[in-house]
């Protein structure tokens, strides 16, 4: 039961074949075996998640639950928790409990599903590889000498590992896809505006956008319908009628056009990448999608112009974090200027004291022209790119990540090297348009390799129907890390320490 | 030397929305401390900002009063520095594109009627108050102010004086109050400015380098601080030095203004489009709709008043104060009939009613004694029930115990018999007595001199204590002494 994915055990919920209380028992059973190998979840509380799991079964036996009812998920601890810790995995709020539910979390509880704990993540989410977290890397259940990518990277090997069918996640420019992508599971940024941010520990305001992270299109479709919405406390949120998003997951390809960008597919992708990603496009035009070559003839600008926006917005949304109110204060300083120092130098991590800085430095006086107001004509260029492709196809395709999992340290100390690791996914955040990655195949050391799917404004719908219709031919999304499999689990046969993965 | 003062004002005028600007807490003053601070004010992680339509339909009432344009969209910026009463880190303001371009204020001084351009009117959030006292050398920090709604008003620099400045200040405070924008409690700060004060020759074109007096939050503050840095200017060039751009404070007790902060050490506020916040869009539907509820504007009742029932320009001033004392002003004189008597209820709404109101420190709104009241009070002195003079003490009764209904007059006059005397038997008589005992003065009047009459008229309204008719009595007086 445990490897079936959220649909399916919502399913058996219905059904009685299994309760609420015995999933959530044992895929905590499952999260103390497994995280102190992986370190994907920062806090659980287990009594708290079996009595929302109590309160899920006596739901369900009232007749009136929910499609999610009883499911158990768990969210990246950027989402607002109610009596929760919620530390957006940094020093400065490594205490903080919570005093509301994030949107996303009210949905969700609304739904009937049952949280099992919180997720690490790179500290406010900053990070493609999980290595930012003040709360100590995750590691990849494919290779734990591995990253699982960032800044979602718990939510995606949580997923990975089994240790629970699907998680949220939010994607600034590439967080979702990234991680997902490194760790063999699904995960979806919808477009911008559809997922509200109330409650959403803010990074860079115009680019964050919650979505979900799942094992397959089906269980991503599944759990958007609860977090999508209209919510007017976010004033970004868009006023859109309520839409099912499972509504095309039996999509037919034929005659879906599929554009694939030339610059997704030049130099820069590493080899084994190519192969699984040319391998899924070959797959796509077998199964009836008329594939073509476009142009986003403005893409290679959009990580400079992302290292600008992202850090400008970060500068000043990472402001409130100055020890007055709550979360982490120095201890012995010597007047406010020194609390104000302190506080900062010791709560933020090296990566986000970079951002600040970066993004202090490009609003200054005399700077802002050059940098953030050209930025934001790159934004505008690169928004044009994808309008003029929309109009020759339906979605596009690529890789997601130009590698698969690199080592832990890898990159760490170089940060343009890591910057890179987002090359492919930064553009959608800054067009605001909707993206998705979904498993396409195994590369160098049996990793998982990401297939990008990037659709026009409010194709969600249309873009889980393609990668549904994908997963219905190929059966990379079921692969589960060596050692990991459910079965072994159970037995309790010292599956903790994930083993390297088989080579395929 | 001939010196020429140069002033423009900005205005952070509290607007008297219930909810804060982004936010749904109270805007209520004198809460304890921080028991009006929500998690948006507070600025918990993950909260955001939501524009609050009552705060705009105040700036674009505000626009339309002053004949300002109205941007379609304009952009709500982040203006950032750290301070421990700012929750965020940033204020959110419009920088760029404000939500109202230009607009006049009309204002009057000794030296003439000037039309004052504003450069613009903007809506940003307030921040909080750091409490300095009472924490043994630590701050306390209050944030029930912080995300309050603020529409700072800011002036082309166009004043040549401080008595020009206070003009403006003051017109400005009665319109704002007028259209219901602010409530103008100078006290609690709803109402405070900004002076921006430079000094040149006479006849240079350039202006001088100015200083900018923050907070002046009283008329006699902002008359003082301005005389005072004028003189400081004028004497620091005159001695050879020159004026440095910096802000100053006002320190009323020692008189003088004094350095807050130079140019050199201003903060870089990095602002930017908030992100949180679309452009915030006023089409010409909502316009109308804030038109349509417009009320008269101080300008047209008092032309209104000049032109159809003859006030004086004093008058219709006085009376156009507020709008309160102009609504008293014109339901009295529907209930005494009308136009013809709206001269004689001026007269008594600024004068009598002004100087109760002011004698006991009430608004308009409090006044103990209604329109309706005045109204039924004036009726009698029209009918000839009382003369001027008794209807005096009578509203000083009616002040006293209140007085709500029409008929609260005719109760006073009837309980203390104040009706006036005009029955010429009962005249008659107390004229005979007073001719009889006053030989000298009729005999004065009899050779042609009127002061010994008027003393004859005194003697009859001091025997009928007040009472007598003085219409009847002149009457009957004069016809008594030709018998």
């Amino acid at each position: 039961m445990m490897d079936a994915g959220l649909g399916a055990m919502a399913r058996a919920l219905g059904r009685g074949e299994v309760s609420s209380v015995e999933l959530t028992r044992a895929l905590l059973a499952r999260i103390d075996q497994l995280n102190p190998g992986l370190n994907a979840f920062i806090s659980i509380d287990p009594e708290l998640s079996l009595a929302q799991a109590a309160a899920a079964d006596q739901r369900i036996a009232r007749g009136a639950a929910g499609p999610l009812t009883g499911v158990p998920i768990a969210h990246k601890d950027i989402f607002m928790t109610r009596g929760r810790r919620t530390t957006c995995g940094s020093r400065m709020l490594a205490d903080f409990v919570a005093p509301y539910d994030a949107h996303v979390v009210e949905q969700l509880d609304a739904a009937g599903a049952v949280t099992l704990g919180k997720l690490n993540m790179d500290e406010f989410a900053m990070g493609s590889s999980n290595e930012t977290s003040h709360f100590g890397p995750v590691r990849n259940p494919w290779d734990p000498s591995r990253v699982p990518g960032g800044s979602s990277g718990g939510s995606a090997a949580a997923v990975a590992a089994r240790m629970v069918p699907a998680a949220t996640a939010t994607d600034t420019g590439g967080s979702i896809r990234q991680p997902a992508a490194l760790c063999g599971v699904s995960g979806l940024k919808p477009t911008y505006g559809v997922v509200s941010r109330h409650g959403m520990i803010a990074y860079a305001s115009s680019l964050d956008q919650g979505g979900p992270i799942a094992r397959s299109a089906e269980d991503l479709a599944l759990l958007l319908n609860a977090m999508g919405g209209h919510d007017p406390r976010d004033s970004t949120s868009l006023e859109r009628p309520a839409e099912d998003y499972r509504r095309d997951l039996a999509l037919d390809l034929k005659g879906v056009r599929i554009g694939l960008p030339r610059q997704y597919f030049a130099d820069g992708m590493s080899p084994d990448v190519r192969v699984a990603v040319e391998a899924a496009v070959a797959q796509l035009q077998q199964l009836g999608a008329d594939c073509r070559e476009v142009d986003l003839p403005n893409m290679a600008l959009s990580l400079p112009a992302y290292y600008v926006i992202a850090p400008a917005e970060a500068s000043s949304n990472l402001s409130r974090y100055d020890g007055v109110r709550y979360g982490h204060r120095a201890s012995g300083y010597r007047d406010l200027l020194d609390m104000y120092q302190r506080t900062r130098a010791e709560g933020f991590g090296a990566e986000v004291r970079r951002r600040i800085l970066v993004g202090t430095f490009v609003l200054s006086h005399g700077y802002y022209d050059a940098y953030y107001l050209q930025a934001q004509r790159v934004r505008r260029l690169i928004a044009e790119d994808f309008r003029a492709a929309f109009a020759q196809c339906d979605l596009l395709a690529g890789p997601t990540s130009p590698s698969v999992a690199f080592a832990l340290g890898e990159r760490s100390t170089d940060p343009l090297q890591m910057y890179l690791s987002d090359i492919y996914t930064i553009a959608p955040n800054l067009a605001g348009l909707p993206a998705m990655s979904i498993p396409c195949g195994l590369g160098d050391g049996g990793l998982p390799v990401g297939l990008q799917l990037v659709g026009n404004y409010f194709s969600e719908a249309r873009m889980l129907g393609v990668a549904s219709a994908y997963q219905r031919a190929s059966d990379w999304h079921l692969r589960v890390p060596q050692g990991l499999a459910t079965r072994a689990a159970e037995a309790g046969d010292g599956a903790a320490q994930p083993a390297a993965t088989e080579r395929n | 030397m001939d010196w020429e003062i140069v002033i423009g004002l900005e205005t952070h005028a509290q607007l008297s929305t219930h909810s804060k600007m982004f936010s749904g807490a109270s805007t209520a003053f004198g809460a304890p401390p921080n028991a009006q601070a929500c998690a948006i004010d507070i600025a918990l992680p993950g909260v955001l900002p939501v524009i609050n339509r009552a705060a705009v339909d105040r700036a674009v009432r505000f626009a339309l009063a002053v004949g300002g344009q109205i941007s379609p969209r304009s952009v709500f910026a982040r203006k950032n520095y750290f301070y421990p009463d700012l929750p965020k880190g940033y204020q959110i303001s419009q920088y760029e594109v404000p939500v109202v371009v230009g607009g006049s204020i009309r204002i009057e001084t000794a030296a003439g009627v000037k039309i004052v351009q504003l450069t613009r009117a903007h809506l940003e959030e307030d921040a909080g108050k750091s409490l300095h006292e009472d924490f043994h050398g630590a701050t306390g920090i209050d944030l029930n102010r912080a995300g309050t709604p603020l529409l700072e008003i800011v002036t082309e620099p166009q004043m040549s004086s401080a008595d020009e400045a206070v003009a403006y200040a003051r017109t400005l405070h009665a319109l704002v109050r007028w259209i219901d924008v602010c409530d103008g409690n100078m006290q609690e700060g709803s109402f405070r400015c900004d002076a921006n004060v430079s000094v040149r020759r006479r006849g240079d074109k350039r202006l001088g380098t100015r200083c900018e007096i923050k907070n002046l939050n009283s008329f006699r503050f902002l008359d003082q601080a301005i005389r005072h840095e004028a003189t400081r200017q004028i004497e620091l060039i005159e001695s050879g030095g020159r004026v440095v751009q910096e802000t100053r404070l006002y320190d009323p007790d020692r008189g003088e203004t004094r350095p807050m902060r130079s140019k050199e050490d201003a903060h870089d506020y990095r602002y930017f489009p908030d992100p949180d916040l679309p452009p915030l869009v006023i089409d010409a539907a909502w316009v109308e709709q804030v038109r349509a509820a417009l009320p008269e504007l101080p300008v047209a009742r008092r032309d209104r008043y000049e032109r159809e029932w003859a006030l004086s320009g004093y008058d219709a001033a006085t009376l156009t104060q507020s709008r309160e004392m102009a609504d008293y002003f014109e339901q009295v004189v529907a209930a005494v009939g009308g136009a013809a008597q709206a001269k004689l209820v001026a007269n008594w709404v600024s004068g009598e009613l002004a100087a109760a109101l002011n004698r006991d420190t009430l608004e308009m709104s409090d006044s103990r004694v209604s329109a309706l009241a005045l109204g039924g009070l004036l009726g009698r002195v029209i009918d000839g029930t009382i003369s001027g003079k008794i209807a005096k003490e009578v509203f000083d009764a009616m002040w006293s115990a209140g007085a709500v209904e029409s008929a609260a007059a005719d109760r006073i006059i009837a309980d203390k018999g104040l009706r006036q005397i005009s029955d010429s038997g009962a005249l008659e008589a107390i004229i005979a007595d007073i001719l009889r005992a006053n030989p000298g003065q009729v005999a004065e009047v009899r050779a042609g001199k009127e002061k010994a009459f008027n003393f004859l008229v005194g003697q009859a309204m001091k025997a009928t204590r007040g009472k007598g008719n003085p219409a009847a009595i002149n009457t009957l007086l004069r016809k008594a002494l030709a018998d």
